[in-house]
C-alpha cells in the first residue's frame, strides 16, 4: 500500500501564535537540513530562510470579521509541479513516503523550482545558495533513537492548540485522514491540479 | 515576476545569434552569399550565442555544479536546453569552420543540422516558461511564437550590419528581410501585451487560502523584513516605470531601427533595437503574475 506522508492544518484552532515558525526554524537550522540562514538578523532590514510562515487574513466585512490564521509551509503536492521541472534532479518526490524534498548536493540554485510552485513553499537560502523547503522533518521521524510520541515534526510537537496533525493521508485510520473525512478538509488553490498532500481544515 | 538581468541578456543575445545563424544560412541556400560573409557571420553568432551562455552562469546561485543540469532532460525544459544550446554553438562553430575551408558538402550538412537545433533552442528556451500553467502570461504559444519571432528579426538587422560591412550586394535583401521580420515580431509582441492585459488570474486570494467569503484581506505575511517570496516574485518597479519600459520597447523595438535600416545604418539599428529587445524581455518578466504573490500582499 502506497504511502503519502502529510500536515492537516485545523484552521478552526489556530491562534497564531508562530510556535511552528519558531520550533521548525529551531530544529531544521541544524541537523540534516541545516543551515538554515538569517541575513542580517540584528540589522536594520533582517530576512531570512523559513520552511513556514503563519500569515494572517481577515475575512468577510467589518463588524462580521473573521481573523484567520493561516500557517503556510510546502504541501508535498502529489503531483508536485516543482518536481519535473528541476534540471539536476536535485528536487524530488520520495515513493516511499511522498515526501518532497531537495537534495543540496546537487542544487544549482537555478530557482526554476521556486517559479514552478504557486504557493510560494520554497526560498532559497541565500547563504548557501540553494533551494530550501520543508522536508516534514524527515531526519526525526524516522529517528528510533527518539521516543515514538516524538517521532513527529518539529512543528506538529510544538503547537499548543493542535492545530497540526500529521500522519498518512492513505492510511484511512490516521488521525490526518479522519481528520481530512470528517472534517472537509480541503486543498490549496485545487485549479491547478498539483493535489497538494496537505489538506486545511476549514472554520466550523 | 523580478525580471532577472542574467537571463535577460543570455535570452536576447542567443536569439540574435540564432536569427543571425538563420538569416546566414537562408542567403548560403539562395546561392548569393560571399564565403567570407558567411564564415565571419557564423562565427559571429556562434559567438553571440557563447555570451548568452555565459550570461546565463549568473542566474545559478551554485555556478560549479552546473555540469549537473543535463541530466533531467525528460522532464526538463531547463536541462533540454542546457543541452541544445551547446550542441548548436558547436554545430554552427563547425559550419563557420567548413565555410572558411570551402567544404561546401560539410557546410550545407552542417547548416542543415545546426538550423534543426537552432529551432530546438526556440523551442527550449521558450517551453521553460510556457511549461508554467500557472504563470498564465507566459503559459501560451505565444511565448514560443514571440521568442522566435524577435530573435529572428534581431538576428537579421545583425546581418544587415554585416552585410554592410562585407558583402554590401546583400544589404538590400538584409534590409528587406530585418524590415518584415522586425515588424511581423513587433506586432506580435505588441498583441500579446493586450492579451496578457486581459487575462483574469485564475487563482484568487480565495481560492489560496480557501475562503468563499469574496472579501478576504491579508493582515499578515508572518514576516516583517521580507523573503525569498517578496524578492523573487515581485519586480518592485512603480506602474510608472512599466509603462516607461513598454514605450522603450515599442519605439526601440521597431520603430526607430526600422528608420536607421532605411536610412543604411543597420549596425545602429541592431544596437537600437537590441536595446528595445532588452526592454521587452525585461516586460516580459516584470508582466507575469505569479500566483504565489497572493500570499505576499500585505507585511503587517
Amino acid at each position: 500500500m502506497k504511502k503519502q506522508l502529510a500536515l492537516v492544518i485545523d484552521l478552526d484552532v489556530c491562534v497564531g501564535c508562530h510556535a511552528c515558525v519558531t520550533s521548525c526554524k529551531e530544529w531544521n537550522d541544524q541537523g540534516a537540513a541545516g543551515p538554515l540562514t538569517d541575513q542580517r538578523p540584528y540589522g536594520k532590514d533582517p530576512t531570512g530562510t523559513f520552511f513556514n510562515r503563519v500569515q494572517t487574513f481577515e475575512v468577510g466585512k467589518y463588524p462580521q470579521t473573521q481573523t484567520v490564521h493561516f500557517p503556510k509551509s510546502c504541501l508535498h503536492c502529489e503531483e508536485p509541479p516543482c518536481v519535473p521541472v528541476c534540471p539536476t534532479g536535485a528536487s524530488y518526490k520520495r515513493k516511499d513516503d511522498g515526501i518532497v524534498l531537495v537534495d543540496y548536493d546537487k542544487c544549482i540554485g537555478c530557482g526554476y523550482c521556486a517559479w514552478a510552485c504557486p504557493y510560494g513553499a520554497r526560498e532559497l537560502d541565500e547563504s548557501q545558495k540553494v533551494m530550501k523547503k520543508c522536508t516534514l522533518c524527515v531526519d526525526r521521524i524516522y529517528d528510533e533513537k527518539l521516543p515514538e510520541r516524538d517521532r513527529k515534526p518539529a512543528c506538529v510537537l510544538a503547537c499548543p492548540t493542535n492545530a497540526r496533525l500529521f500522519g498518512d493521508i492513505y492510511d484511512p485510520t490516521s488521525e490526518a485522514a479522519v481528520a481530512i473525512k470528517e472534517r472537509g478538509g480541503y486543498e490549496l488553490m485545487p485549479e491547478w491540479q498539483t493535489r497538494p498532500a496537505q489538506k486545511y481544515l476549514p472554520r466550523k | 515576476m523580478r525580471p532577472a538581468w542574467s537571463i535577460i541578456v543570455f535570452t536576447t543575445l542567443a536569439g540574435a545569434g540564432q536569427g543571425l545563424f538563420l538569416a546566414l544560412f537562408a542567403a548560403d541556400l539562395a546561392g548569393r552569399a560571399a564565403r567570407h560573409f558567411l564564415f565571419i557571420g557564423s562565427a559571429l553568432a556562434a559567438l553571440l550565442c557563447l555570451a548568452g551562455l555565459a550570461s546565463s552562469f549568473f542566474h545559478l546561485g551554485r555556478p560549479s555544479r552546473s555540469w549537473r543540469s543535463a541530466a533531467m532532460w525528460r522532464t526538463s525544459w531547463l536541462s533540454r536546453e542546457v543541452i541544445v544550446l551547446p550542441a548548436f554553438i558547436a554545430v554552427v562553430g563547425t559550419y563557420s569552420a567548413a565555410q572558411l575551408f570551402s567544404l561546401h558538402d560539410w557546410a550545407r550538412a552542417l547548416g542543415w543540422a545546426a538550423v534543426l537545433l537552432c529551432v530546438a533552442l526556440f523551442v527550449c528556451t521558450a517551453m521553460i516558461y510556457a511549461c508554467l500553467k500557472f504563470l498564465q502570461e507566459w503559459h501560451s504559444p505565444l511565448t514560443f511564437i514571440n521568442f522566435f519571432a524577435l530573435g529572428c528579426a534581431s538576428g537579421a538587422t545583425a546581418a544587415a550590419a554585416l552585410a554592410a560591412e562585407l558583402q554590401p550586394a546583400l544589404l538590400p535583401a538584409c534590409t528587406a528581410l530585418a524590415l518584415a521580420l522586425g515588424l511581423i515580431g513587433f506586432l506580435l509582441r505588441a498583441g500579446t501585451f493586450v492579451r496578457n492585459a486581459r487575462l483574469h488570474p485564475k487563482s484568487t486570494t480565495q481560492s489560496a487560502i480557501g475562503a468563499h467569503n469574496p472579501r478576504v484581506r491579508q493582515i499578515s505575511q508572518g514576516q516583517m523584513g521580507g523573503s525569498y517570496n517578496t524578492r523573487e516574485f515581485f519586480h518592485g518597479r512603480s506602474a510608472a516605470t512599466v509603462s516607461a519600459v513598454r514605450v522603450a520597447f515599442l519605439v526601440l523595438g521597431f520603430p526607430l531601427p526600422a528608420v536607421l535600416l532605411y536610412a543604411g545604418q543597420p549596425a545602429i539599428a541592431f544596437v537600437v533595437q537590441y536595446a528595445g529587445l532588452l526592454a521587452e524581455r525585461w516586460l516580459f518578466f516584470a508582466d507575469a503574475r505569479h500566483p504565489q504573490n497572493l500570499y505576499y500582499q500585505a507585511v503587517a
